[in-house]
């Protein structure tokens, strides 16, 4: 019989690691489907403004970075006059995406995700051209950064199911902000044989081997 | 590892008499090894999950002035709409010539296949365009035009969009529809029967 013990020591301190770093991210208010697309760049996990649009056209928020965020909640706390307590922009700080009217935030950040799904306050960022909310998200979201521009992308990621008409009226909201550059979150698809992409994949491929 | 011989009857080579059977304090630890790595593969695999991937968007500066427009040939143009259920249109040119439809052929209808549908047009224009010279005697570029109609999804906006990446064409330009282009969109589906 082989002596197991070193294994074993071995096999659980990778467990023990994995276990301790892996970090589940907070439930996200809705689920998206994104579409393919045969592009390759890695959506960053940093320095990423990621605007979550589900199949209804609902607009949700997020954010890297908790520092950000408590600037963000503070920001809009103090400018909108919001009337929200520590525990709340705590929520905010620690919390998945929001997408809620301002005028509903207080509430919305004082109840827990499950309370939110009943209380129906998941009514996304509205987004029309009388009462644009999402410029104000895209505008305080920014002034989080502490002015590093640079490497700030702006992600959207949206449903499959999205009607067109919405995805409109976001991308004029960026019009407006002059921001020209955004990220659309897409899965990785296969170029389909026989296309421009697919001979170009290909021949980079022969050049590496 | 040093072991003490705990044995009371002493002395070599004495046989016989009552010798306790030593139970082995061994374990067999293949199941807990087992369990060990199947929860370890569990979490590298749950860690590493498909990252998701982005695709770059560009859009153009709102000008008002005429002369920062870009100006696009109606030989060079190919417009794609997107129209509700995932249905495509085509047709070539601007249609700035209200008398463009007269030609039966001119509105065309087609899908998201692979294989006879949008990228095929995409493709065989780009070829056309290509036999083109502009005026220093260079191949003329494909400008496609993309309008996505109200019952379009954001799908079929990634997806049309994909097929640029796909076939290379460098410029594209989404574009608000015209009602024009609306009314062509209702008859197509008049005519096909589409509810």
């Amino acid at each position: 019989m082989v002596d197991m013990t070193a294994m074993c020591d071995v096999a659980f301190l990778l467990l023990t690691f994995f276990m301790l770093a892996t970090k589940f991210k907070p439930d996200e208010p809705v689920t998206v489907v994104t579409p393919s697309s045969i592009n390759t760049t890695l959506l960053p996990d940093s320095d990423v403004l990621l605007f979550t649009v589900d199949k209804d056209g609902r607009v949700f928020f997020s954010m890297d970075g908790q520092p950000k965020r408590r600037k963000l909640i503070e920001d809009l706390n103090t400018q909108f006059k919001l009337g929200l307590d520590d525990k709340e922009m705590q929520s905010f700080v620690l919390g998945a995406s929001v997408g809620t009217p301002l005028k509903n935030l207080k509430q919305y950040l004082s109840e827990t995700p499950d309370q939110r799904k009943k209380t129906n306050l998941d009514t996304g960022i509205p987004t029309d051209s009388t009462n644009n909310e999402l410029a104000t998200w895209i505008e305080y979201g920014m002034a989080a950064q502490g002015g590093n521009f640079a490497k700030l992308k702006f992600c959207i990621k949206a449903d499959n199911q999205t009607p067109y008409p919405k995805i409109k009226d976001i991308l004029d909201t960026f019009k407006q902000k002059h921001i020209q550059k955004l990220n659309l979150v897409t899965n990785l698809e296969a170029p389909p044989p026989g296309t421009a992409a697919y001979q170009e994949m290909m021949s980079a491929d022969t050049k590496k081997h | 590892m040093a072991e003490m011989d705990t044995s009371s009857s002493g002395g070599k080579g004495k046989h016989g008499g009552t010798k306790s059977k030593k139970h082995s304090t061994r374990v067999d630890m293949t199941p807990m090894v087992d369990l060990g790595f199947l929860l370890i593969t569990f979490f590298m695999l749950t860690t590493t999950m498909a990252k998701p991937k982005t695709m770059d968007l560009i859009m153009p500066k709102d000008t008002k002035d005429e002369k920062d427009q870009n100006k696009v040939k109606e030989s060079t143009a190919l417009t794609i709409l997107l129209g509700k259920d995932n249905r495509v249109y085509y047709y070539e040119g601007l249609a700035q010539d209200p008398n463009a439809s007269a030609d039966p052929n001119f509105f065309k209808a087609t899908t998201f296949a692979n294989k006879g549908g949008i990228r095929d047009e995409i493709i065989h224009k780009r070829d056309e365009v290509a036999k083109q010279r502009n005026a220093k005697g260079e191949p003329e570029d494909v400008v496609v035009i993309i309008k996505a109609d109200n019952d379009a999804t954001y799908k079929n906006f990634v997806d049309i969009l994909d097929e640029m990446a796909i076939n290379r064409i460098s410029r594209y330009a989404t574009v608000d529809i015209s009602d024009q282009d609306k009314t062509w969109i209702k008859q197509t589906e008049a005519a096909n029967g589409v509810k």
